[in-house]
């Protein structure tokens, strides 16, 4: 038996050390924070596929002032929670020692991810969060999708625009960062166009939760037209169907968490014919996005969503700002500097997503999309909005 | 008036399944003393078999085989899935006993908590490895109907899975109060010592029990399926810390008491969420049930010291 001990000791002890060892080398490393277990894995492997495709497409390798450096992708899952984003970011800066990080993918884990980024100086850009605290009064910290302040009066405009409505009912998570910041940016835009008190049920629920009956009949006992529900796949379904069994009959209007490939898997026939604001639209895509859609369906058999498309954008803006960065020192320290400055320097970027300019926080201006659920389930271009 | 019964409604449907779960929780805990902390997570599974058996039983009986009609076929399925899932669920609580508590019969108490957390995450776990961590969508098995009656939506879902769960619970009653293992079930409960030298097989005992606890899980676990059809790894979590709830709130042991306190914890839940801001739901519920439990520490029909028992 004491044997056996030292035995399992030994290969403990071997296992460790065969993990820390390895590295250095000509070779740049690029971390993925990505959520690949927990509340939403279809974001997570979303994420990995773009990263893996986009490897691919650059051949491995990264030109840096005349000189071919390996690109190494480390993908760590952070299980959707904020705390373990954090640990995955430290863990990522401080063990693999990676030049830059792209992700976390939802707001609920960047805010917190992006402090550890910020604080331990090393370059970050998140492809999908949309809450404006991920990057505010972070110097290190990037985003490729827009923001929630303008994606609020987006849907809201719409809205208006589009059905007439001056009644609404929300229903959000409130122990989510994304929820919960659109659901008051949408209410503040919605009050600006039809006055106090138009948002006639703002109603929220807690992570985990599946029953929503409770605030589906105080929403349709106040009035409300339509139901805006800013939430992530598997809730939507569970929303629609259940907001339908209750008797709803007002459209349901989602956000840029609806865009996942999954949505329309869990959802079905209940979710056709409904409308989200989003990055962009897979249906009658053309250029480069429809390239990319095309490899990545060809590759893993389904239409990429947002995440993978913006993932992409994201790798593509990394890859400029290391190539801008001229030389690389293999001094980790100076190299994420170089790297940071020059993506700060990056003002204009065409990407599969859209024209994206630059502000000084390091947020994007783009456009946004209207799409609409057809009857065959796609995700169907119906009106794009720009700042 | 429309409001009110609405809620009713909806709070019936969320109640039952509380009450088939804290039925397996307050079992466990009256004839062995036991707080089985991975039934939770043994929901989860049975919704998971259910999600299985389900869908290669519509692949057998399709649509319209043997010329059945679609509903009669449907229906068949459903009931199948509810027998099978349920007997196989039976076996993973007999297993979760036979490995996971009965080395640890004679060990303290805190002891057998913990294994309960520990296996209930290996079940998360477990299952995560085998099946991946995206979400299952569970078979539609019976095609949402709505009824309007007084201004109210009733679907059909929601009348069979309260029905079902209410015919469960007093079949279960019924079992345990009148077959002889229902009085060897309470005589355990009565006393845990004693009773083996009476010549009753306690451990045979101990896996009836967890059998049929997890079968009721199991059921649980489809009509859930049936109502939310997104299944994951975890959904078993929350559900199970909630049962406890409701299987504390019954009083310990009491089937009945855990069935009738899982209906209101069921309506509590609801009702603070229609009449409260709904962001203060939770605390709200759980207050209430701090407040029961200060005036009926044993809950509704738990009485002090196991000097009676209502199994």
């Amino acid at each position: 038996m004491k044997k056996f001990r030292w035995i399992a000791l030994l290969l403990v002890a071997a296992f460790v050390l065969s993990a820390c060892g390895g590295g250095g080398g000509q070779t740049i490393k690029i971390g993925i924070n990505a959520p690949l277990t927990g509340d939403i894995p279809k974001v997570g492997e979303g994420t990995k596929f773009a990263a893996e495709l986009w490897l691919e497409e650059i051949g491995g390798v990264i030109n840096v002032g005349g000189k071919d450096y390996k690109v190494e992708l480390v993908i760590e899952d952070n299980e959707s929670k904020g705390e373990s984003a954090a640990a995955v970011n430290t863990k990522l800066i401080t063990q693999d020692e990676v030049l830059v990080i792209v992700g976390p993918q939802s707001s609920k884990q960047a805010v917190p991810a992006g402090a550890v980024a910020n604080d331990l100086e090393t370059p970050m850009i998140s492809p999908w969060s949309t809450n404006p605290a991920t990057t505010k009064d972070r110097p290190w910290v990037f985003r490729t999708p827009f923001l929630d302040p303008f994606q609020g009066p987006v849907v809201a405009n719409f809205v208006s625009d589009e059905f007439g409505f001056t009644k609404a009912g929300v229903l959000y998570d409130i122990a989510s960062d994304y929820p919960k910041g659109l659901a008051e940016y949408f209410k503040q835009a919605w009050e600006d166009i039809h006055g106090a008190g138009s948002v006639v049920a703002f109603e929220s629920f807690t992570t985990g939760d599946t029953d929503f009956s409770a605030q589906l009949t105080k929403i349709m006992d106040a009035g409300a037209e339509f139901i805006f529900a800013p939430q992530y796949y598997n809730e939507v379904a569970l929303i629609v169907q259940q907001a339908h069994e209750l008797g709803f009959e007002g459209p349901i209007v989602g956000s840029d968490s609806w865009g996942s490939a999954e949505t329309v898997n869990l959802c079905g026939e209940d979710c056709y014919g409904l409308f989200f604001s989003t990055h962009y639209a897979a249906e009658g895509a053309t250029g480069a996005t429809k390239e990319f859609i095309d490899k990545y369906n060809a590759k893993y058999g389904y239409v990429p969503d947002d995440v993978g498309a913006l993932t992409w954008d994201s790798l593509n803006i990394v890859k400029t700002a290391i190539e801008n960065c001229g030389k690389l020192t293999g001094d980790i320290k100076v190299d994420r500097k170089c790297v940071r400055d020059a993506m700060a320097a990056i003002k204009e970027f065409h990407g599969i997503t859209g024209d994206m300019t630059f502000t000084e926080e390091g947020d994007p201006i783009k456009c946004a999309v209207i799409v609409r659920i057809s009857e065959e389930g796609k995700f169907t271009f119906y009106k794009q909005v720009c700042p | 008036m429309e409001f009110f019964l609405q809620n009713l409604v909806n709070a019936l449907q969320w109640g039952s399944f509380y009450s088939l779960i804290a039925i397996g929780y307050s079992m466990v805990y009256g004839v062995l003393l036991l707080f089985n902390f991975a039934h939770g997570d043994i929901f989860m599974v049975g919704a998971y078999i259910g999600f299985f058996v389900s869908t290669a039983l519509l692949a057998v009986f399709g649509t319209g085989a043997f010329g059945l009609p679609t509903g009669v076929s449907l229906a068949v399925v459903l009931v199948l899935t509810l027998i099978i899932s349920m007997l196989l669920n039976s076996i993973v609580g007999m297993l979760v006993e036979r490995i996971g508590y009965r080395p640890l019969r004679d060990a303290p108490r805190a002891s057998a908590a913990i294994t309960g957390l520990m296996i209930g995450i290996i079940l998360e776990t477990g299952n995560l490895i085998l099946l991946g961590p995206q979400r299952r969508l569970f078979p539609e098995l019976i095609p949402t109907q709505t009824i309007e009656l007084a201004g109210v939506s009733i679907t059909n879902k929601k009348m069979l899975i309260v029905g079902v769960s209410l015919l469960l619970t007093l079949a279960l009653h019924q079992y345990v109060r009148r077959s002889k293992w229902g009085m060897a079930m309470r005589a355990m409960a009565y006393d845990y010592v004693v009773v083996p030298l009476m010549g009753i097989p306690t451990n045979a005992v101990a896996l009836l029990t967890f059998g049929l606890g997890s079968a009721l899980a199991a059921a649980a676990g489809i009509l859930y399926g049936t109502a939310y059809p997104v299944l994951d790894p975890n959904m078993g979590i929350l559900f199970g810390w909630k049962a406890f709830v409701a299987a504390i709130l019954g009083g310990r042991g009491s089937i009945l008491g855990a069935g009738l306190a899982g209906f209101l914890l069921g309506f509590i839940e609801i009702f603070v969420a229609t009449i409260f801001p709904s962001t203060m739901r939770n605390l709200i519920a759980f207050g209430i049930i701090l407040v029961i439990l200060t005036f009926r520490p044993h809950g509704f029909f738990g009485e002090p010291h196991s000097a009676r028992l209502r199994l």
